[in-house]
């Protein structure tokens, strides 16, 4: 348990060694124009190294069961040396990062310079700009509220219910956010009211008519009067209907219309209120990691390494940046985008002129001496998400050069086997893991199905199917917070499907089409 | 104070204590718990918990890679030879199975919870304890008659080394008063165990691997419970085909004979050593024995049972024979020893018949609680 005195404390206390190697990586940052938040180090051993990962980098956060998991996994993979968490640094401001007492001088400038890379990320990406940075205090305030609802209601009442909100903690909105600056939804229906509050002498089934002795032909008065009933009757029908439109807050539409207890609400929002505030980390992994490596790297190459620390910082750097066999690593991915960025924009690789030319020789030798590679990457650092990103910059230089492939597995052997290097397959492959933070899309569709106060969900399928047992069980955790049956639309092997929990079993039927926005 | 981390950590274990509860039949019918002797404590792989969301589908089939090689070759990390067959390649991610280290201890308080077991009426005296004294570390005071040679030059060399009197060329050493070092030590209670388990098995040519493993297992978890229960528990082991003998505890489970089979013989072999090592005005005394239940003779099943009658039971706490079923056995003996004591409270029979019998047998056997 950490205050934030005691850890401006510690971090006063840092030993004297490491005080200095701090006010040296930050020169070096600043010079190279990294705009960061005041970065506030502690060390710690190992165990509270892990205790922190398993909080997320929250020491403050509420109490759950799955806390003491992750850390007790992480505890025995530390101990048996299958991984070791070198660095954690938090967004906030100001920011802290822990290092791992113990690691050597070398280790600990990279680690520093690393976390001035993804503090001037935090600080300044365009996704980050809605997080609460008190959030170390927010957390606390949240968990306090936790324990008070677990001394009420009961330790385990409490939490397997954050169980069970648990697992719709991926069901947001991520461009709420930016609609709504205070990630504050208005409240539903309000937004339906006005139009038709408007008895204006409105022009609805009214052909239009440039002779006016024909209006009573063309626009007869009765048939007007039916069309205005039917068109009121169906703004009747859309006002009422909940949501107006199909939501992806899903969370956020729980806690306002679920029949929850004030307690029960209010464990809906703190999870929803984390979700958003982690939201932009899942969505940047690749940059962010990027951007710290490419700093890292350049901080330490150019100007703090010493002679005799060469050998241990390429095995820690080559570490970083390694790639398992059929698996991205989004270090490696993200510093040499940036790094091509950086190249292309310096010899003026872009623009109609580069992009229409086909010789590859001379492609290859382009070379306008612009030098723009270094505003282009704080520019690309600020304004893009993964997704635009790699949208934007894999390109099939890009993928030819860095040798990507696309896998699959052989049915015969069981093997994972080479499939091709298409370009247009690789990238489509990348941008479909990546869309929507890696989450299938989920909206709330209608709040009273077949009119009987039922929730309906649809997916909207984009190729892949729903692991389906974690949806039957998904639907359970929706029940509890509805209180009625809830049904999902989505598509099982090819063919539209309705997945329905009433409470005691899982059904399912076929649809006659499939849900789509 | 307790740490958050702490109390989440223990939580997270009672969990685990409650899935090991659901899953204990499972668990102890599966030989490879089994600590070996001295390890307080056994691992037991369970699946990681995970919180259901919706999430896509079984994907890994396909991605994205980098790096060397054509159309074709493997790509490295793939499943292993042997593990394809079986389940979908590479149900990988977020498959961290979970290794839950439990003492036994815990597993034994488990046990009794769920097989509903009491705790065991002791007889004979309390158990006793003793002291024993051990050398434990260093201090800066005590008796020059346990002054530490070693310790106390390797103080006055750290010092010499400080204050920079220390000179290689010529190593000479001066301890002065502070570096003294005395041996400490430390006064342990140690229990005086006054309980004993003596397991009998039949190892004639008809008990096979199998029947042998079940043997271990069932012992096994009686151990642990009456470990559980007494302090420094004792245990012998006799083994016997046509002749017995006490053996230690890996050849109890190792040895395989042939030969024919006189239960008697180990049921002299267990009256003797009770009678030479086990005062039973002291010891709680339990004796297991375990057999296909196919004995020699007529005769030697009229000895046993008078044995049992006139040496054994008056002495022991309890008396449990367990008959596994083997394909020679005639499994005659267990119903000659129903017949002969008809319910007698000391005297517990069971069979067991393939590993999943082994909870039930346990709980026939501890239910008394003697």
């Amino acid at each position: 348990m950490t205050s934030m005195s005691d850890v401006l404390a510690a971090s006063g206390g840092l030993p004297g060694v490491l005080r200095e190697l701090q006010s040296e990586i930050k020169g070096y940052a600043d010079g190279f124009g990294l705009d960061t938040f005041p970065v506030v180090f502690e060390p710690v051993d190992y165990r509270h190294m892990c205790e922190i990962a398993a909080y997320d980098g929250f020491p403050t956060r509420y109490p759950h069961w799955r806390f003491g998991m992750e850390y007790d996994h992480m505890l025995k993979s530390h101990t048996y040396g299958l991984s070791k968490i070198y660095e954690l640094v938090i967004n906030t401001n100001p920011c802290y990062a822990y290092l791992l007492e113990g690691n050597s001088l070398v280790d600990q400038k990279l680690v520093m310079s690393h976390v001035y890379g993804h503090c001037d990320f935090f600080k300044n990406n365009n996704f980050f700009s809605h997080t609460d940075r008190r959030m170390i205090d927010v957390m606390a305030n949240n968990a306090s509220r936790v324990r008070r609802y677990m001394d009420r209601h009961g330790v385990s009442t409490v939490e397997s219910f954050i169980d069970v909100c648990l697992s719709l903690d991926n069901l947001i909105d991520p461009w709420l956010p930016f609609r709504d600056k205070k990630g504050r939804r208005a409240p539903a229906g309000q937004s339906g009211m006005a139009g038709p509050e408007v008895e204006a002498e409105d022009e609805s089934g009214r052909l239009h008519n440039v002779r006016g002795y024909l209006e009573g032909y063309i626009n007869p008065p009765e048939f007007i009067a039916a069309q205005r009933a039917k068109k009121k009757q169906q703004d009747e029908i859309a006002r009422r209907k909940l949501p107006p439109a199909p939501d992806r807050d899903v969370l956020g539409f729980l806690m306002q219309h679920a029949p929850l207890d004030a307690w029960e609400a209010d464990i809906v929002g703190i999870l929803r209120e984390e979700s958003y505030y982690f939201l932009p980390q899942r969505q940047t992994k690749i940059m962010n990691e990027g951007w710290a490596t490419y700093w890292h790297s350049k901080i330490m190459t150019t100007k703090a390494l010493r002679d005799d620390e060469i050998i241990d910082y390429a095995d820690a750097a080559s570490g970083v940046t390694a790639m398992g066999p059929g698996q991205l690593n989004p270090y490696k991915i993200g510093v040499e985008l940036y790094r091509y960025i950086e190249e292309r924009w310096n010899r003026g690789q872009f623009g109609t002129d580069y992009d229409s030319c086909s010789s590859l020789q001379e492609r290859a030798s382009w070379d306008k001496r612009l030098g723009l590679g270094k505003q282009k990457i704080f520019e690309v650092r600020r304004l893009y998400n993964d997704v635009t990103f790699l949208d934007e910059f894999f390109t099939e230089d890009f993928c030819r050069d860095q040798k990507f492939f696309t896998f699959k597995e052989n049915r015969r052997t069981g093997r994972l086997e080479i499939e091709g290097r298409s370009f247009a397959k690789i990238k489509a492959q990348m941008l479909q893991q990546l869309s929507n933070f890696g989450q299938p899309f989920i909206y709330v569709v209608d709040a009273n199905y077949l009119n009987r106060g039922e929730l309906l969900l649809g997916h909207r399928h984009e190729g892949v199917d729903l692991k389906a047992d974690y949806a039957r069980d998904t639907l359970r955790s929706l029940e509890r917070v509805w209180r009625r049956p809830v049904s999902l639309l989505t598509i099982l092997d090819d063919k539209a499907k309705r997945i329905r929990f009433d409470g005691s079993e899982i059904s399912m039927s076929d649809e006659p089409q499939a849900f789509r926005v | 104070m307790i740490s958050r981390i702490e109390q989440d950590h223990s939580r997270f274990r009672e969990i685990i204590r409650g899935k090991i509860r659901q899953n204990l039949r499972k668990y102890i019918s599966r030989g490879d718990l089994i600590a070996p002797k001295g390890q307080g404590s056994v691992t037991i792989p369970m699946p990681q918990i995970n919180i259901p969301r919706f999430v896509f589908g079984d994907n890994s089939g396909q991605g994205v890679g980098q790096g060397e090689g054509d159309a074709g070759d493997p790509v490295g990390g793939s499943p292993k030879d042997g593990q394809s067959g079986s389940g979908k390649a590479g149900e990988g991610e977020g498959h961290k199975a979970l290794e839950v280290e439990v003492s036994l201890e815990e597993l034994a308080e488990i046990m009794g919870e769920e097989l509903g077991l009491p705790n065991i009426q002791r007889r004979g005296t309390q158990s006793l304890e003793t002291k024993k004294d051990r050398y434990v570390g260093l201090r800066s005071s005590g008796p020059e008659s346990l002054r530490s040679f070693k310790a106390t030059f390797k103080r006055a060399l750290r010092r010499q080394v400080a204050m920079g009197t220390y000179d290689p060329r010529r190593p000479v050493i001066v301890p002065i008063r502070e570096d003294r070092r005395y041996r400490s030590w430390r006064t342990d209670p140690r229990p005086q165990s006054n309980a004993v388990i003596i397991y009998m098995m039949d190892v004639s040519g008809s008990m096979g691997d199998e029947q042998k493993e079940m043997v271990r297992i069932e012992s096994f978890w009686i151990d642990t419970w009456l470990r559980s229960q007494y302090k420094g528990l004792e245990s012998r082991f006799i083994i016997h085909d046509a002749t017995a003998r006490v053996v230690e505890r890996e050849v109890f489970f190792r040895t395989r004979e042939s030969g024919g089979t006189m239960i008697s013989s180990a049921y002299k072999v267990c009256s003797e050593l009770i009678e030479a090592e086990f005062n039973p005005e002291q010891w709680n005394i339990y004796a297991f024995h375990f057999s296909d239940g196919d004995n020699w003779s007529v005769d030697d099943t009229a000895t046993c049972i008078g044995l049992l009658k006139n040496q054994l039971l008056p002495r022991l706490n309890q008396f449990g024979y367990g008959q596994v079923e083997s394909p020679y056995g005639s499994g005659q003996f267990i119903k000659d020893l129903r017949a002969a004591f008809n319910k007698h409270p000391l005297l517990i029979t069971s069979e067991i018949k393939t590993k999943d019998d082994i909870m039930d047998s346990i709980r026939e056997f501890l239910k008394g609680g003697r």
